[in-house]
């Protein structure tokens, strides 16, 4: 019994001063504060896109060009290792191949693979009176392959265009429109008042042409708040141009469409 | 013929076209200061300018209409006519084609130019309105008149330029009627003023032998009701401004007040106090009968119509305290709108439709005030010590209302002034008047 209760106490003493030592007020180091970090908040829509930075580009670019090479030089040994015993018929090597690609995760490297198929088995293995129509086919194959990535990056290139104005390009453009625009404030708030310009713009930022887009409206009888909201829309883009456009990406906003709203600022 | 089109709609669908989709930029915000505009003084050709200086006394009376124009645009808060000095380019040539550089160089976004003549005994005056950042011509007219009259051409042309740029109705060419008042608080002498809105042309239409109280003009033409006391007997007139006739409508008992005509003109609605209850009754004014609109033990006062004449706002204290409410025209479907603190009182219908302004009383202040038709939305625009009797533009933009002075301790001190506000609140402005005023009515366009 007493041993016990000593063999207890033990191991109770143990796990106290263990504890006692390890505790973190035993250290008397000074507490390092992290830095203090100012973040300005901003307001910002739910969706944003940011457009490729030139040099994000080229980098890119520079890592697409060492995929490239990589699979130049691996695929024939790959090729090798499917290569048929007998000699396949122009339509069925195309099939295998198309099979082999099928199988690789990356269409980029395949495509290269396939060029270099087509070379190697020309020299080696096929019929000299198939070469001809071979050398043809795998053109056209090269063709098509090598076709695909440019197309992606058309597409990507597409998409990025569409997308529209990044945040901050926007917001430099409305700001310097609202200071533009004279609001008639004698126009009423409870009508459906909004007048869409489409502008066609110079790469400086300054108006070719505008266009109202509900032009018929300006001339209907009892159309009158529109006709003067819609030619204050327009003194406000005379006076602001050159309109602050950003300096690169001409393409994406060359067509603007400026939807002019005063029901908020009418309504107080 | 059927299967080519077939075949062309195939095809036109089939064909890959390149969905560019446009970039939106929503503009939802612009800034609210008046609009620079560059009001050139009229042209004026020298046999013109002698004999209108003989007539007139004018020396140049195309500048003098130029600063009409230019009085009343800036008076509205909606502009900012631009200093003459800055214009580059003389008024008969802008006349005839504007540099717009010159005009764009100075700020101005429109530009107006003029003529006048005076050919046959007739004052010819034309005018036009000059977008100058798209150069190109927005508005031309002219006027053909008595010499007399130039102001009122300085008002109309206003008016076209007003419509022109804002898109509602202008409020120049009108007239205020008021209660002139002079001497001592104790024996003040008080008679029917009439002016034109810029506090012009001031004309007395009652000598000041007779008490004089809430003069309204009729919503479609010059005539104007009034109460008045005979032998302390409240009256109400009808007085028609253009021929002087003056008639009385009826003798009625008690407290009468605030006679006011219907949109259509043909009727008044007023309250009286009958057995010693206040409520609100119509007179039809080619028959003469009196019809009862409302019966409530309570005190029901300050009738309005709305501008389509179907709904009256009026004032009860039937809630305990004085509120304001509305009915339909026949007096049924009473509902109360206001629920703020304090006393709410002289409730006027917006010609507009969508505002009812008012006067409230709350914590010893009075305010001028503007709510919707469901009592939503109320707006306060302007407090004082005291002020009320709100009157509403022919547009439904400005009020005037009358703000009395306190008077200090030797009684001396005291003036009663005409002030007119915009709905944004920010616009209030004194109308001059050559007498100390009260209780303002706009009238509604002259050139209508």
């Amino acid at each position: 019994m007493t041993r016990n209760i000593v063999i207890s106490s033990t191991f109770h003493l143990i796990i106290i001063f263990i504890t006692a030592m390890s505790l973190p007020f035993l250290t008397k180091k000074p507490i390092e504060l992290p830095p203090i970090v100012s973040v300005e908040l901003i307001q910002i829509k739910d969706i944003t896109n940011i457009p490729f930075a030139p040099k994000a580009k080229k980098i890119i670019e520079k890592v697409k060009e060492k995929e490239k090479l990589v699979s130049e030089q691996a695929p024939p040994k790959v090729v090798k290792k499917e290569k048929p015993d007998a000699v396949p018929l122009p339509d069925e090597k195309i099939e295998k191949v198309k099979k082999l690609e099928d199988k690789k995760q990356n269409p980029e490297k395949i495509d290269n693979k396939v060029k270099q198929v087509s070379e190697f088995e020309k020299e080696e293995l096929f019929d000299p009176n198939n070469i001809a129509a071979l050398i043809d086919k795998s053109k056209e194959d090269v063709g098509e392959t090598t076709d695909k990535p440019n197309k992606i990056s058309q597409d990507q290139d597409r998409t990025v265009e569409n997308i529209g104005l990044s945040l901050s390009e926007e917001d430099a453009l409305k700001a310097q429109i609202f200071g533009c625009w004279s609001i008639p404030l004698g126009l009423p708030y409870n009508e459906n008042l909004l007048v869409r310009i489409k502008l066609k713009l110079k790469p400086d930022g300054s108006v070719i042409k505008s266009e109202i887009l509900d032009h018929a409206r300006m001339n209907k009888p009892g159309q009158g708040f529109y006709k003067v909201l819609a030619e204050s829309a327009l003194r406000a883009i005379q006076l602001c141009q050159p309109l602050r456009v950003p300096t690169t990406g001409y393409e994406r906003w060359k067509d603007l469409q400026l939807n002019f709203d005063a029901r908020e600022m009418l309504e107080g | 013929m059927i299967m080519f089109f077939r075949y062309f709609l195939i095809l036109f669908f089939l064909i890959p076209t390149s969905s560019l989709a446009l970039i939106e930029v929503d503009i939802s915000r612009g800034n609210l200061s008046p609009l620079p505009i560059a009001v050139s003084p009229l042209s004026l050709d020298k046999a013109s300018k002698q004999s209108l200086k003989k007539i007139l006394k004018k020396e140049d009376l195309g500048s003098e209409i130029s600063f009409v124009v230019e009085n009343n645009l800036k008076k509205s808060g909606l502009f900012n006519p631009l200093n003459k000095d800055s214009f580059l380019q003389k008024p008969d040539i802008a006349h005839l084609k504007p540099r717009f550089e010159d005009w764009a160089l100075i700020k101005a976004q429109a530009l107006i130019t003029g003529k006048v003549t005076f050919v046959d005994e007739k004052l010819r005056v034309e005018f036009r309105l000059w977008d100058v950042l798209a150069a190109k011509e927005m508005m031309a007219l002219a006027f053909t008149t008595v010499p007399s009259n130039w102001r009122r051409v300085g008002h109309i042309i206003t008016d076209k330029i007003y419509e022109r740029l804002t898109g509602e109705k202008g409020y120049f060419d009108t007239r205020i009627i008021y209660v002139a008042e002079e001497g001592p608080k104790t024996r003040r002498i008080k008679k029917l003023g009439i002016m034109d809105q810029d506090g012009f042309n001031t004309k007395y239409l009652t000598l000041g032998n007779e008490l004089v109280l809430t003069p309204r003009f009729n919503p479609t033409n010059q005539m104007v009701t009034y109460l008045s006391y005979f032998r302390n007997l409240p009256r109400v007139y009808l007085l028609d401004i253009e021929t002087g006739i003056q008639e009385v409508v009826g003798d009625f008992p008690g407290m009468t007040f605030a006679p006011r005509f219907s949109p259509d003109g043909k009727k008044i609605i007023m309250s009286f106090a009958q057995d010693g209850n206040s409520d609100i009754y119509t007179m039809d004014l080619e028959n003469r009968i009196v019809e009862r609109i409302t019966n409530h033990p309570s005190i029901d006062t300050s009738p309005s119509y709305s501008p389509d004449g179907k709904y009256i706002c009026f004032n009860s204290d039937r809630s305990g305290y004085q509120q304001i409410y509305i009915m339909k025209s026949d007096g049924s479907n009473v509902k109360r709108i206001s629920f703020g603190k304090g006393l709410y009182g002289t409730p006027v219908w917006s010609p507009r439709g969508d505002l009812i302004a008012f006067t409230k009383l709350h914590k010893g202040k009075f305010y001028i005030g503007v709510m919707r038709t469901n009592g939503k939305g109320e707006r306060l625009l302007t407090e004082n010590f005291y002020q009320e009797a709100p009157s509403w533009s022919p547009n439904g933009r400005v009020l005037i209302f009358y703000r009395e002075t306190k008077t200090d301790a030797k009684g001396e001190g005291f003036s009663a002034k005409l002030w007119s506000i915009d709905l944004t609140g920010y616009n209030e402005r004194l109308v001059e008047t050559e007498t100390d005023a009260s209780d303002p009515s706009w009238s509604s366009l002259l050139s209508n």
